[in-house]
């Protein structure tokens, strides 16, 4: 499938942590050509592994990314108006004027207003609204309102993604369905190729709550080594350059403890040898990623991070680069492709 | 029950010092369970084994309670000291607290700039009548329990540690009236809840469940100018939806709701923007483990006078026992 | 001494533990029985028991120390950094790194004190907003001796201070130095896994791996601790006191400790005269928050090394109170047995 389309089904896709059906659904539709085995795990995430060509018991790379986006969750129903809290780092600056879709017994699009200017004190209106000021709207009379929506649902972004100059695409939880359909893209690769390790992609559920879903997949796989996709900051006002990537010029390599400098190397490597453009993406301590809680599974995983940069993080008008898209779907395939049956990330010191 | 629930919550049982409510619990669940055993870390676990094709279903409820600790003895006796869990400075002023050996110790506090500000723990004292370090009969690293006797109150009952003796209550009669049942179940009474939820993470790792539902008690929204939430206290027994740790996973949040609904038993559905359960260490343990948690509606949580609905914790009884009797 | 000199001097970063695990394997080959290095790069050495009632114990100190990564150029060829691990801001003006392994000088300077406006020298300044200067000349200079992720560390030599030793992250090559020890003096009963682990500071995440992969009956953390016992205007905890002996956690941010372990350690000191401390509950964390939470939970406790001005370029400790700990922990483990993990 053309990038672009599969980036904006990805995109428009609810799937909140912990009720990641919907995309959960979608992935699982992309990747079943492509796998030999596909399963859920306890939590909720989906792994699907493609056999090696080497000789049993071969060793396992586990890819990682994860599926689920930020949004709201109805706390209470009050005069026919939805309460709501953030569930994940919801930013509320971006709330007022945007639309939703609240996951009850059926789906209900739904609006977050607010008073107009004419009606609120001057002083208030240098303040961003409280969330006791943030109510979801879905235009329903009470009574039949609680017939449909229950204390707890799901509320989501609804969004259509859409094509920027210079081959940009903004939309809403690209933030990380960009690296699902990284994920994707290296599964399509890796088709046409025969590796040697089994590879097992996953797409995790509740990153953005607590990296709880790569937790237990990181255990259930056992990998050898594992490479997780995210996505990183992209160069934009307000944000020092030190602290972000410029969008398609290239994918972001994570270096700190939280990679093991061999993976570190090997990534590098390959990028070069194929000509992708990459960026050193420094991280002193914890990386806020599936690496972070894939390194500490079990006996310890030697972990790498591939990042794509991405501006205006957890608003829905989030923007990315196709084409470090793709060279990060390439650079997965080939870092696969090239591990030799014996490979183990070692310590210089070893 | 309330003689249990009595028992429960005057006991002494700060995180890690949870020896006194095991001994208890312990006696209690012995006649009753096929195999009772302490877990490296102090959980107790007893298990009902299943008439066969059912799941392995754990039930957790902490022993531990919110507490102080004894951090520094001073020239004239007088102890400074760091919360164990989640204690607000607010309800230490004027407290009474309690140590394992008995001795009683009166809060008091230190001039403050303004008054009506509430202090820091920095500010705040423990006074065991002691005249000197040399007499004081408590050390740096001893531990002491709020002090609050277990009162009934028309529906309502109100103690220090509900949170969650009530829970272990509700496990412990759950487990008397439970009759033959598919499933496999491990009551686990927890330790270190209100620091680390350690005791029922570990548990739930040598136990490898199925699923696992922790039984602890939630916020409600339902006083004066309170927090808006959706809970209320005597509306029956909560099933979770999501809190700061965890969110359920639907098979068991709906595993519940259908309980509840087949039995005709009132509940809420919750979402508690703050705190979490031992549900949230559980999901997480080997693969993951779909877990929830019910919960008991209670009122002034953290503080020595916690109330829940008479009517909410039978409930909650109720809704487990149908929920284990049905696959 | 001389293995705390060394360790104290080495390069360890979090993440970049390699010289200390390189200075430790030399101190170790001859008396454990089996050394090996996991996929964090934990530094495991096992040592076998001669008792018949044997328990795994597992034994860690962290080899990783807090310090900076460059993390950007500025066009005048200084170094833009952020902290590895927790350290006050307070402590970077005027301070000596050295940049990388090869150990290239560098300087933190700040705007001349004539040149302030009135004030301001009240304020702190983010770590984020200083440059770590090399004498570099401009911006590829900078990239070419420093490049992105280059790890730095105070610099800062070991010596005698009075009765006191000063150096650099005695937090915890402190603790790696009686662990060191405890490997290097005579058979225990017990089977001793001795892991020397990384990333302690950005998270205790080596001991994590390395609990789960040994399956430990019960474990010690060997720290190197807060010693707050300057003069202060009110009557309150040091945390712990220097050469007042060995500290020892009952609870902190990350743990309690098991209290039968608890009480070994404390008859341990009192029948043989050790002089020991109790840690100030409550304050700060160490593996052993990790490690107890490993599979089905492992009885844990603490002890550690009094010492002053941890996290900053200098710290200060008592070597009387390193040997204390050295033997307060030989005697327990000698006393240990499968009764004092039984739980009432």
């Amino acid at each position: 499938m053309e990038t672009l389309q599969l980036l904006k089904q990805l995109s428009e896709a609810p799937g909140l942590p912990g009720h990641e059906e919907p995309v959960r659904a979608l992935v699982r539709t992309l990747w079943t050509p492509l796998v030999d085995e596909i399963h859920i795990d306890g939590l909720g995430s989906l792994l699907g592994r493609r056999r090696g060509s080497g000789p049993e018991p071969r060793p396992t790379l586990m890819f990682a990314a994860h599926m689920d986006e930020i949004g709201l969750r109805v706390v209470a129903i009050e005069r026919g108006f939805l309460r709501v809290a953030r569930v994940g780092g919801t930013d509320r600056r971006i709330l007022p004027g945007t639309e939703v879709l609240v996951h009850g017994e059926r789906d209900l699009p739904g609006v977050v207003g607010m008073r107009p200017p004419h009606v609120v004190p001057p002083d208030r209106r240098d303040k961003t609204l409280p969330w006791e000021e943030l109510f979801v709207d879905v235009g329903l009379p009470e009574e039949e309102l609680k017939a449909v929506v229950r204390v707890g649902d799901p509320i989501s972004f609804r969004r259509e993604a859409v094509e920027l100059k210079n081959g940009l695409l903004a939309g809403k939880a690209l933030d990380n369905r960009v690296s699902v359909a990284v994920l994707t893209l290296a599964l399509e690769h890796l088709s046409r190729t025969s590796p040697t390790w089994d590879v097992v992609a996953v797409a995790t559920v509740q990153e953005e709550v607590g990296l709880y879903g790569a937790t237990t997949a990181a255990y259930g796989v056992a990998p050898d080594i594992a490479v997780a996709v995210d996505v990183t900051f992209g160069r934009q006002a307000g944000v020092p350059n030190h602290r972000a990537f410029p969008l398609g010029e290239g994918i972001a390599i994570g270096v700190g403890p939280n990679f093991h400098p061999a993976m570190v190397e090997r990534l590098k490597r390959t990028a070069e040898a194929n000509e992708i453009p990459y960026h050193i993406d420094p991280i002193p301590g914890r990386s806020g990623t599936d690496a972070w809680a894939i390194q500490v599974s079990r006996e310890g995983v030697p972990t790498g991070l591939v990042s794509v940069p991405l501006r205006y993080m957890h608003q829905p008008v989030e923007t990315v680069s196709l084409k470090d898209v793709e060279r990060a779907g390439r650079l997965l395939a080939l870092f696969a492709a090239g591990l030799e049956a014996d490979f183990r990330p070692r310590w210089e010191d070893e | 029950m309330n003689d249990l629930i009595c028992q429960l919550t005057e006991a002494y049982g700060p995180s890690g010092f949870e020896d006194a409510v095991r001994s208890l619990l312990r006696s209690v669940v012995t006649p009753l369970a096929d195999e009772v055993r302490v877990t490296p870390l102090g959980s107790l676990v007893a298990v009902r084994r299943g008439t066969g094709n059912g799941r392995r279903i754990v039930l957790a409820a902490h022993m531990d309670e919110i507490g102080v600790m004894v951090t520094y003895v001073d020239e004239k006796g007088f102890l400074r000291f760091t919360p164990i869990g989640g204690v607000s400075p607010l309800t230490c002023l004027g407290a009474r607290v309690r140590f394992e050996n008995g001795t009683l110790g009166v809060i008091g506090s230190e001039k403050r700039e303004d008054p009506g500000k509430a202090p820091t723990f920095e500010q705040l004292y423990i006074d065991v009548g002691a005249t000197g370090r040399d007499d004081c009969p408590v050390r740096v690293g001893d531990a002491a329990v709020f002090e609050r006797p277990f009162a009934v109150q028309g529906r309502r009952l109100v103690a220090k540690a509900m949170d969650d003796r009530i829970g272990c209550a509700v496990l412990v009669e759950t487990l008397r009236r439970l009759g033959p049942t598919p499933h496999e179940v491990h009551f686990v009474f927890s330790v270190q809840e209100e620091t680390t939820l350690s005791g029922a993470r570990t548990a739930a790792y040598g136990i490898e469940p199925d699923m696992a539902i922790a039984v602890d008690v939630t916020g409600t929204g339902d006083t004066p100018e309170s927090r808006p939430m959706a809970v209320e206290l005597g509306k029956g027994p909560a099933i979770k939806v999501q809190d700061a740790g965890m969110i359920a996973h639907p098979t068991v949040r709906e595993w519940l709701v259908r309980a509840a609904e087949a039995a005709g038993i009132p509940y809420q559905m919750e979402v508690l923007e703050w705190g979490t359960t031992d549900a949230a260490a559980m999901q997480l343990v080997r693969s993951g483990v779909p877990s929830g948690c019910l919960s008991i509606p209670c009122r002034y949580i953290h503080t020595p006078s916690e109330m829940v609905d008479q009517e909410d914790v039978e409930g909650a009884v109720r809704l487990l026992l149908h929920a284990l009797q049905t696959a | 001494m001389e293995l705390l000199k060394e360790l104290s001097e080495a390069f360890g970063p979090s993440g970049h533990e390699k010289e200390i695990r390189q200075v430790l394997r030399r101190a170790l080959e001859g008396h454990a029985d089996r050394i090996w290095v996991d996929a964090l790069g934990n530094l495991h050495a096992f040592r076998e028991g001669t008792g018949a009632d044997r328990l795994r114990v597992l034994l860690a100190a962290h080899m990783d120390e807090v310090g900076l990564m460059v993390v950007g150029h500025d066009d005048s060829g200084g170094l833009r950094v952020r902290a590895i691990g927790g350290i006050d801001d307070r402590v970077f003006p005027g301070a000596q790194v050295w940049v990388g392994p090869d150990r290239i000088p560098g300087v933190i300077g700040l705007k001349p004190v004539h040149l302030l406006e009135r004030g301001e020298d009240e304020k702190v300044i983010p770590i984020d907003q200083l440059l770590v200067d090399i004498g570099a000349k401009g911006k590829e200079e900078a990239q070419r001796w420093a490049p992105l992720g280059t790890p730095m560390v105070f610099a800062t030599r070991f010596e005698e201070v009075g009765a006191l030793v000063k150096g650099k992250s005695f937090d915890d090559r402190a603790g790696c130095t009686v662990l060191a020890e405890l490997v290097r003096g005579e058979r225990l009963p017990h089977d001793l896994y001795a892991v020397f682990t990384v990333q302690e500071e950005v998270g205790l995440r080596g001991a994590r791996v390395a609990a789960y992969a040994n399956r430990p009956d019960c474990a010690f953390a060997l720290e190197g601790t807060i010693a707050d016992d300057l003069p202060k205007k009110k009557d309150v905890s040091p945390t712990s006191e220097l050469g007042k002996g060995p500290a020892i956690t009952v609870m902190d941010h990350t743990f309690i400790a098991h209290r039968g372990l608890l009480r070994l350690l404390v008859e341990t000191a009192e029948a043989l005269g050790i002089p020991y401390q109790f840690k100030q509950p409550g304050i700060g964390g160490t593996d052993s928050g990790a490690i107890h939470l490993a599979r089905e939970g492992v009885p844990c406790g603490t002890v550690a090394v009094p010492c002053r001005y941890i996290h900053s370029p200098v710290s200060l400790l008592s070597p009387a109170d390193l040997e204390n700990t050295v033997r307060l922990m030989r005697e327990s483990l000698r006393r240990l047995t499968p009764a004092v993990l039984e739980r009432a």
